[in-house]
């Protein structure tokens, strides 16, 4: 049972096959069981978990049917969750319980789901491998001495050892698709504004956005349709007409036109990848859509300039940690400038302190124009090669990652590690949706596609990833180590 | 050497709205602290801002009655520095896209005379929170209450030359903002603050001088004092072989000096940048007009009217309209008693001496606008002469009964009864035979002593009038 979709858990519920407290059970007997190894969760709150469970049970005695009611899933710990510790993977927010919950929160308490707990993720969402937590890192259910993807790996690791049902993450350079990628599940990132960032504690606000990681496009699609909506509360919330993301899964796709662009079918690709992802092409040739090359000229500068705009903006929304009134504070300290010094210095890890510095120095009198402002217009390159593109075609493919996950430790050199995301980086700073898809097994280790449909166009891309899904099994495909109890 | 100062102000308004800038607590002084603080005004990892659009309009509106340009896409940026009563590790202002451009305030000197004084911008902005230094056991306490409230910062061009000119200017945009009622505008609680910018440089050289900054000044006279003193300070350094040094210098008005503050305390690089989590905000003509519709009469305006339509004179119509509460009194006064010069009078004169004598702002008079109609027009009815009613007028200082029931129970009716001035003036005529005389002999001016004698002897009460013309025909 813990092995199912969404969507098939949904009519088990329905039947009475089994009730949310048995199925709540199974997931945290699982947590139970193989956290201690995988350290996807840094945070399982059993009690109000069984108790919401019961709640839906109740409801749905009483003829409620809602789509999410009783499914259990995990929040990425990046959501402030009401009464609940949210830690952001940090020292410095060890001990922070939030005392309100994050919209997405409430979207899916109001749904009915279930919380089982918090995931693991790299510190304040920065890294692409989840080692950088200072709750320790997260390991990869397919190979426990590989990384799971970062930074939203907890969740990833999560739904792929089906410790739940399902879980949100954030994506602000590939957050959701690379994690989701290396352990072999689906990971969508909406477009920018789909979905409120209220409650999301900030990395880098202009990029930054949330978005399901899942077993299944369909399940995305429910998800989706929990968690998007304009929200009063963020202004960069998009004021744009939610539709039901399930209603066209089931369209045709002849006639589809995909790009590939060349760029990203070029060298630094490894080759076993390239086979899964030029094989579910041709799944999709036998839909019956074309294939077309395209160019992305710019793409080469996206992850340059992703690395002076996050960091800028992160800069910024890391000064709120300042030992002054929450989280960590250093021992005696002597003054103010002591106090800020260490407690940010002893608070914060070392990839975190990179990025403040680097953001910091991209922001100072005499470099911003050079950076900051270059940064910005490159920004505007990138979305207008995308536009460009989305004239021809209706949706773009590629592989989500160069390569599968890498053994942990392998990568000490931070640019090696930024360039994980090199694939995935330009949709963020275009703001366009995109999504990760599992396609294949190399070396047993999951491979993802990774696909990106122009703004808005979410129910697009779902229907693209469902007709894949309804025509291949990959994304049932689980880690062997952790199939016990299925 | 004569030298010539040049001196440009940096003034805070606290906005008047409901709520603060960026969040829904409402803003209210004097609550107990971190009373009036939500989760966003904690900076609450997670928590974004949204624009409050009253703070929008007011800006609006007070870039409209300045003449100012609007600007159509104005863009909130972030002013990056640490201080524990600066929640979010930065302030959220607006940098190179203000909501008001360039625009100018006609300032009204002392001697009658105007001056057009340029303002560079106004932009909208968040206050930080207030740090308390006392009554911690060497901690600090910090009050957030204030943090994120709504401020428009006005700057004015480097073009005044004085401090009389300053503070002239200062009053103008009291007057404003208070006439628009967007601000309270109470320097001594912090709704008005005022940064002075200063430089001197020989009389008729066109390069400006280095400048130096003055913070911590909370009242109109210490703007006086204070720029006088630095531009003194600066003379004697340059006179004595020196240099000026380019820094923020705190006033402190108790010595009358100012000293510089510790470079920590502003020495900043400040990587503004714009805020990301808010859009830029557009507004069209539509939204212009409509503010502009909202516009009240303003204080030149006010006062072009006072001079038309009730033939005051420049210098009073100036007086009257220098704050709206007084405009407002004087005017309900005028209509109500028929007589806008006796209405003047009043206001500028005694009830203008009462305040300045207890310090009280118009708003305190025990005398409201309606009590002070019905004294005039007892003046103008003839009940009482004009020398009574300033005997009413202290009496109704103390006693809240109504102005007929002050005068019945003080017995200061005027007394207009022929026969009773005829009484009196027959008493004169017998006392005084050689005044009477002179009189008669065409000595004129002897009337006004003898009106004064009858005057004196009614206790003021009678009819001067009426004393006046019955005299002269007893003693034709």
């Amino acid at each position: 049972m813990i092995e199912k979709t969404v969507a098939e858990l949904y009519s088990a519920l329905n039947s009475g096959e089994i009730s949310s407290v048995e199925l709540t059970q199974a997931y945290l007997d699982r947590i139970n069981r193989y956290n201690e190894t995988l350290n996807a969760f840094i945070t399982v709150s059993d009690e109000s978990a069984l108790s919401k469970a019961k709640q839906a049970d109740a409801l749905r005695a009483k003829g409620d049917s809602s789509p999410l009611l009783g499914i259990p899933l995990a929040h990425k710990d990046i959501f402030c969750t009401e009464g609940v510790k949210t830690t952001c993977g940090s020292k410095i927010l060890h001990n922070f319980i939030s005392p309100y919950d994050a919209t997405v929160v409430t979207r899916f308490n109001d749904a009915g789901a279930v919380m089982l707990g918090k995931t693991n993720m790299d510190e304040f969402a920065m890294g692409s491998s989840n080692e950088t937590s200072y709750f320790g890192p997260v390991r990869n259910p397919w190979d426990t001495e590989r990384v799971p993807g970062g930074s939203s790996g907890g969740s990833a690791a999560a739904v792929a050892a089906d410790l739940c049902a399902m879980a949100t993450g954030t994506d602000t350079g590939g957050s959701i698709r690379q994690p989701a990628a290396f352990c072999g599940v689906t990971g969508f990132k909406p477009s920018y504004g789909r979905i409120s960032r209220w409650g999301m504690i900030a990395f880098a606000s202009s990029l930054d956005q949330a978005g399901p990681i899942c077993k299944s496009a369909e399940d995305a699609a429910l998800m989706l349709n929990a968690m998007a909506g304009l929200d009063t509360k963020d202004s960069t919330s998009a004021d744009v007409d939610v539709e039901d993301y399930t209603a066209g899964l089931d369209n045709s796709l002849e006639g589809l036109r995909i790009g590939l662009p060349r760029q990203h079918f070029a060298e630094g690709l490894s080759a076993d990848v390239e086979q899964a992802v030029r094989d579910a092409l041709r799944v999709y040739e036998k839909l019956g859509a074309e294939l077309v090359d395209i160019d992305l000229p710019n793409n080469h500068l996206s992850v340059s300039a992703y690395y002076v705009v996050a960091p800028a903006e992160a800069s910024a929304n890391l000064s709120r940690f300042d030992g002054v009134r929450y989280g960590y504070r250093c021992e005696d300290p002597v003054d103010l400038e002591d106090m800020y010094k260490r407690t940010r210095s002893e608070g914060f890890g070392e990839e975190v302190k990179r990025r403040i510095m680097v953001g910091t120095y991209a922001l100072s009198a005499g470099f911003y124009d050079a950076y900051y402002r270059k940064a910005q217009k490159i920004r505007r390159l990138i979305k207008n090669d995308f536009d460009a593109a989305f004239k021809d075609v209706d949706i773009i493919i590629g592989p989500t990652s160069p390569h599968t996950a890498f053994k942990l430790g392998a990568k000490t050199d931070p640019v090696a590690m930024y360039l994980e995301d090199i694939y995935t980086i330009a949709v963020n700073l275009a703001g366009l949706p995109g999504m990760s898809v599992p396609v294949g097994l190399a070396d047993g280790l999951p491979v993802g596609m990774h696909m990106v449909a122009s703004d808005f166009a979410e129910a697009k891309l779902l229907n693209v990833a469902h007709q894949f899904q309804k025509n291949t099994d990959w994304h049932r495909q689980r880690a062997t180590a952790f199939t016990e109890g299925q | 050497m004569e030298w010539e100062a040049v001196i440009g102000l940096e003034v805070h308004v606290s906005l008047s709205t409901q709520s603060k800038l960026f969040s829904g607590t409402a803003s209210i002084f004097g609550a107990d602290p971190n009373t009036e603080a939500n989760i966003f005004d904690l900076a609450m990892p997670g928590t974004l801002p949204v624009l409050n659009e009253e703070a929008l309009r007011m800006a609006v509106k007070f870039g409209l009655s300045i003449d100012a340009e609007i600007g159509k896409r104005s863009v909130f940026d972030r002013k990056n520095y640490f201080y524990p009563d600066l929640p979010k590790g930065y302030q959220v202002t607006q940098l190179d896209f203000p909501t008001v451009g360039k625009g100018s305030l006609t300032i009204n000197l002392e001697d009658g005379s105007e001056r057009v004084i340029g303002v560079t911008r106004a932009h909208i902005e968040e206050n930080a929170g207030k740090s308390l230094h006392e009554d911690f056991h060497g901690m600090s306490g910090i009050d957030l209450n204030r943090s994120g409230e709504p401020l428009l910062e006005i700057v004015s061009e480097p073009e005044i030359r004085n401090a009389t000119e300053a503070v002239a200017y200062l009053k103008k945009l009291h007057a404003i903002v208070r006439y628009l009622d967007i601000s309270d505008a109470i320097m001594a609680q912090g709704s008005m603050r005022c940064d002075v910018n200063v430089s001197i440089r020989p009389k008729g050289e066109t390069e400006l001088g280095t400048r130096t900054e003055l913070k911590n000044i909370n009242s109109f006279r210490f703007v006086e004092k204070a720029i006088n003193s630095e531009i003194q300070r600066q003379q004697d350094l340059l006179e004595d072989g020196g240099k000026v040094v380019q820094e923020t210098r705190r006033y402190d008005a108790e010595r009358d000096t100012s000293s510089p503050m510790r470079s920590k305390e502003f020495a900043n690089d400040y990587r503004y940048f714009p805020e990301p989590d808010l859009l830029p905000v557009e507004i069209d003509d539509t939204y212009i007009e409509a503010v502009r519709a909202t516009l009240p009469e303003l204080p030149d305006a006010r006062k072009a009217r006072f001079v038309s339509e009730y033939s005051l004179s420049d210098y009073d119509a100036g007086v009257l309209t220098a704050s709206r509460e007084m405009a407002e009194y004087f005017e309900a006064v005028a209509k109500a008693s028929g007589d806008a010069k006796l209405a003047a009078n009043w206001v500028t004169g005694d009830l203008q001496a009462l305040l300045n004598k207890n310090n009280w702002e118009l708003t305190q008079s025990p005398i409201q606008a309606d009590r002070l109609s019905v004294l005039i027009k007892r003046i103008i009815d003839n009940t009482i002469s004009g020398k009574i009613a300033k005997t009413v007028f202290d009496a109704m200082l103390e006693d809240s009964a109504s102005v007929d029931e002050i005068i019945t129970a003080k017995g200061l009716k005027q007394v207009t009864d022929n026969g009773a001035i005829e009484s009196l003036v027959d008493e004169v005529i017998a006392n005084n035979p050689e005044q009477v005389q002179q009189f008669r002999d065409g000595k004129e001016q002897v009337l006004g002593y003898l009106v004064g004698q009858a005057m004196k002897l009614s206790q003021g009460k009678a009819n001067p009038g009426q004393v006046n013309q019955m005299l002269r025909e007893k003693m034709k």
